[in-house]
């Protein structure tokens, strides 16, 4: 059995796409494939342009061709006073959203590609110049261009592939759970994510996880330490697979150096303070680590960092390993 | 003479519309759209400065590593901030990668699928070409794709991820180097050196950076059946299509230079006109609003004064992109003018004879692929692991300061001004933004507008062929236009 694929793009930057060109073992090409995904139209992979475009169109309206799954990557633009004119799609004569919002309820499964098509993302940033949202959330509210009532076909909502950007395999292997029939509701969260990724914690697998349990904290970039204290790591808060699945072969942010920003959740584009900072009171970061009492943090949080061996503190605020681990040998009896 | 919307363009980033006046079989004028506008300069008002480095390179998918290096270039220009030879080497891999992957993605699978269309099934070469290059199922990407992806881990390895890495610092890279990277380093870089030289050249990077005249490489390309390589399949296709002939640019180009290495660049700063090559006086920068769906149309402002206020319903206004002009002139960015710019004898001596076209552009960047790739093992071996890759340094209260460099697509600027801790204006000019703006006050069309006049149309066209190489050739990427 094949399923039909229409990926459409409005307020985004196209890295969903790119990041999904990165897909490996087997290519992205190869994977639809494999799930029997027919390719309707993409717009950096398809020969069709123009009219040969709208044609097809034409034809999903009619009802000639079945729409089983249609992916937005990018925000709905709503701008400016809710007439869409900042994004018209090209060659139509009308706004983005109007033509997102025909085919969604064609559609079987409607799937957002990334966190500016599920929630906003980047582009609601600042002052939302731009009045962009969600398919079906705008932030954390279902305020979106479909609303909370909003069931595709198949009778689920919106599945909100939220990351910024999406790793691959969240997008392939989301498409080919949809594609197989056994997706279901059960599979996403109380935010419409894919749970196969979003019941993990990048905190889960993250290489600095010795730091942290020793409170052992970089203070500046580049050092080793961990991030949360004082770099603005919301890696125990998000929720997304990053550091055990691995980016373009052996990455991750937290591998790359960098503090985690929580891309996969509603409303990131806003921490309210700046992204490579720590809000504290009374020196305890604000946002502690999912599921832990506040209590038991701060009494771990002392006593780990009153038994911090000298390896970790010195690696912690260096580049570069100072200090290797000790090596006991063991004793004959 | 009748009027046509040509639109959507697939296979180029983001959205795009083109206008077109034909007159009998040829376009007679043309209006290049970008129906796109999110306002990441009104987004990053007020914000800390430090901040853009995560929403400038949210710009765009495809240039985010090149927004990275624009936005971190300008905080270190307000902090007066350098790199260690580490950071330095790291960043230029780190951007190496992107703008190479982006050739590489262009040819593949932006450009070249256009002569798998039905329309040239006529043309003896249409068959095997269709069958690697037809969108989708050619057997071309499955063979690229990895490659890529491979040639991507290098992003796993120095940048964390790709696109929209954290990784670039004013003062480096966050990310130091060991040992064993600096070797898987040089693994990966053997490896996709070895797919350039036997699927997209056919022959080793050396030998195709010695051709210096059209003369060498059309002897080169003699010497090999015409399905040698996929470098030598474009070759066929451009000359049986005279590709030379289409899309000419005004012969004007600009090159702000990139890849800063132990105080030089691997490709120069300048501006090439009339056949020669003057100093680029980054002054003399301005952005006209004339015909773009904008307020505040005053005179055309340097970007340090730029504002962004959108209005749909501008007089005159066609699109949501500016028009940036140098000294009030039209220029040319991308791979070809780097390589004009920069000198490299074969694309001089293209750019002599033909100027801007289709062909010139394709080549440029193929040829481009090779050099920075042989950069790019130069800046391996220069990795000293246990040597720092970051320094710091605060940052100001009240301060400008500006990052230019090249993305893939050509030149990229940001303009940002610091007042009281915080961001008072950031403006960025990104390269498709020069190539395919529109007209400005005196009614100069745009780089994109220009070269599609006396593009050919075919009978019972409805979206020309040829539009679609003149446009694809410059690998425009309209998410970056507009920001």
């Amino acid at each position: 059995m094949t399923s039909t694929l229409l990926w459409l793009q409005s307020g985004g930057c196209g890295g969903c796409s790119l990041s999904l060109l990165c897909a490996e073992s087997p290519d992205v090409l190869t994977a639809l494939e494999a799930a029997g995904i027919r390719l309707l139209w993409h717009p950096s992979l398809s020969e069709a342009s123009g009219d040969e475009f709208r044609d097809l169109l034409q034809q999903i309206r009619a009802g000639d061709i079945p729409l089983d799954i249609l992916c937005l990557e990018g925000a709905v633009i709503r701008g400016p006073s809710g007439s869409g004119r900042f994004h018209m799609m090209a060659g139509t004569g009308l706004p983005m959203m109007k033509w997102v919002d025909e085919l969604a309820h064609l559609a079987q499964y409607v799937v957002a590609v990334g966190s500016c098509a599920a929630y906003g993302g980047i582009t609601a940033g600042g002052g939302n110049p731009s009045d962009a949202c969600g398919l079906q959330y705008d932030g954390t509210g279902k305020t979106g261009l479909l609303g909370e009532a909003f069931r595709a076909r198949s009778t689920l909502p919106v599945v909100n592939i939220s990351g910024c950007p999406t790793h691959p395999n969240w997008v392939t292997e989301t498409l080919m759970q949809i594609a197989t029939g056994e997706f279901t509701e059960k599979d996403i969260d109380t935010l419409g994510r894919p749970r196969s990724y979003a019941d993990h914690l990048v905190h889960h697998g993250c290489p600095r996880n010795e730091f942290y349990e020793f409170k052992a904290s970089a203070e500046k970039t580049s050092d080793l330490g961990c991030l949360m204290e004082h770099m603005g790591c919301l890696g125990t808060q998000a929720h997304a697979d990053c550091n055990t699945r691995l980016w373009n072969g052996e990455g991750s942010c937290l591998r790359g150096g960098y503090a985690c920003i929580n891309c996969t959740a509603p409303g990131f584009e806003e921490p309210g303070h700046g992204f490579s900072d720590t809000p504290k009171l009374a020196g305890i970061p604000l946002g502690l680590p999912t599921d832990m009492p506040k209590a038991w943090f701060v009494a771990l949080a002392s006593l780990s960092k009153a038994a911090t061996p000298k390896r970790l503190k010195e690696n912690a605020v260096s580049d570069h390993i100072r200090v290797s681990p000790g090596y006991r040998p063991r004793k004959r009896s | 003479m009748s009027r046509r919307v040509v639109g959507p363009f697939n296979r180029v980033e983001g959205d795009l519309e083109v206008h077109l006046e034909i007159t009998g079989d040829r376009v007679r004028e043309a209006w290049v759209v970008s129906p796109l506008y999110r306002g990441f300069e009104q987004i990053l008002h007020g914000k800390d400065p430090r901040d853009a480095l995560v929403y400038t390179p949210r710009i765009c998918g495809i240039c985010s590593v090149s927004q990275s290096v624009a936005a971190a270039m300008a905080l270190a220009d307000t902090q007066g901030v350098t790199m260690p030879p580490n950071g330095e080497a790291a960043v230029n891999l780190i951007l190496a990668n992107e703008n190479v992957a982006d050739h590489l993605t262009h040819f593949y699978l932006f450009f070249m699928p256009d002569f798998a269309r039905e329309v040239y099934a006529g043309e003896s070469w249409h068959a095997p070409v269709a069958e690697r290059f037809k969108a989708v199922s050619g057997t071309a990407a499955r063979q690229v794709l990895p490659a890529r992806a491979d040639f991507m881990h290098l992003m796993g390895l120095l940048a964390g991820k790709w696109p929209h890495t954290l990784a670039i610092q004013p003062g480096g890279t966050t990310r130091s180097v060991e040992v064993q990277e600096r070797m898987r380093i040089g693994s990966i870089l053997f490896g996709f050196r070895r797919f350039l030289e036997s699927v997209l050249f056919g022959d080793t990077l050396e030998t195709l950076l010695a051709l210096d005249s059209l003369e060498a490489l059309r002897a080169w390309a003699a010497r090999h059946p015409w399905e040698h390589s996929d470098f030598c399949r474009f070759l066929h296709i451009a000359d049986a299509l005279q590709l030379e002939e289409l899309g000419q640019g005004n012969g004007a180009f600009m090159s702000y230079g990139v890849y800063a290495s132990r105080g030089s660049r691997l490709f120069d700063r300048g501006v090439w006109r009339d056949y020669a090559l003057s100093p680029l006086d980054p002054e003399l920068i301005s952005e006209d609003l004339s015909h773009s769906w904008m307020s505040h149309r005053e005179a055309p402002k340097h970007p340090y004064e730029g504002v962004t206020v959108p209005d749909a319903d501008a007089q005159d206004g066609y699109t949501w992109c500016k028009a940036p002009r140098l000294d009030g002139h039209v220029v040319e960015v991308g791979a070809l003018a780097r390589q004009v710019v920069d000198g490299h004898p074969l694309i001089r001596d293209l750019v002599r004879h033909s100027g801007g076209n289709v062909r010139n552009r394709v080549i440029a960047r193929l040829l481009e692929i090779a050099r920075v790739v042989i950069a790019m093992e130069g800046w391996a071996a220069q990795l000293k692991p246990g040597e720092p890759c970051c320094h710091h340094a605060p940052l100001p209260e009240e301060a400008m300061g500006c990052g230019m460099i090249e993305a893939a697509r050509g030149s990229l600027g940001h303009w940002l001004k610091i007042r009281n801790g915080r961001i008072l204006n950031y403006q960025i000019i990104s390269p498709t933004t020069w190539n395919f703006s529109p007209r400005d006050a005196r009614g100069t069309p745009g780089s994109l507008e220009q070269a599609l006049i006396g593009a050919p149309v075919r009978p019972g066209e409805k979206d020309p062929v040829a539009v679609q190489h003149i446009v694809r050739s410059f690998d425009p990427c309209m998410v970056c236009t507009v920001h």
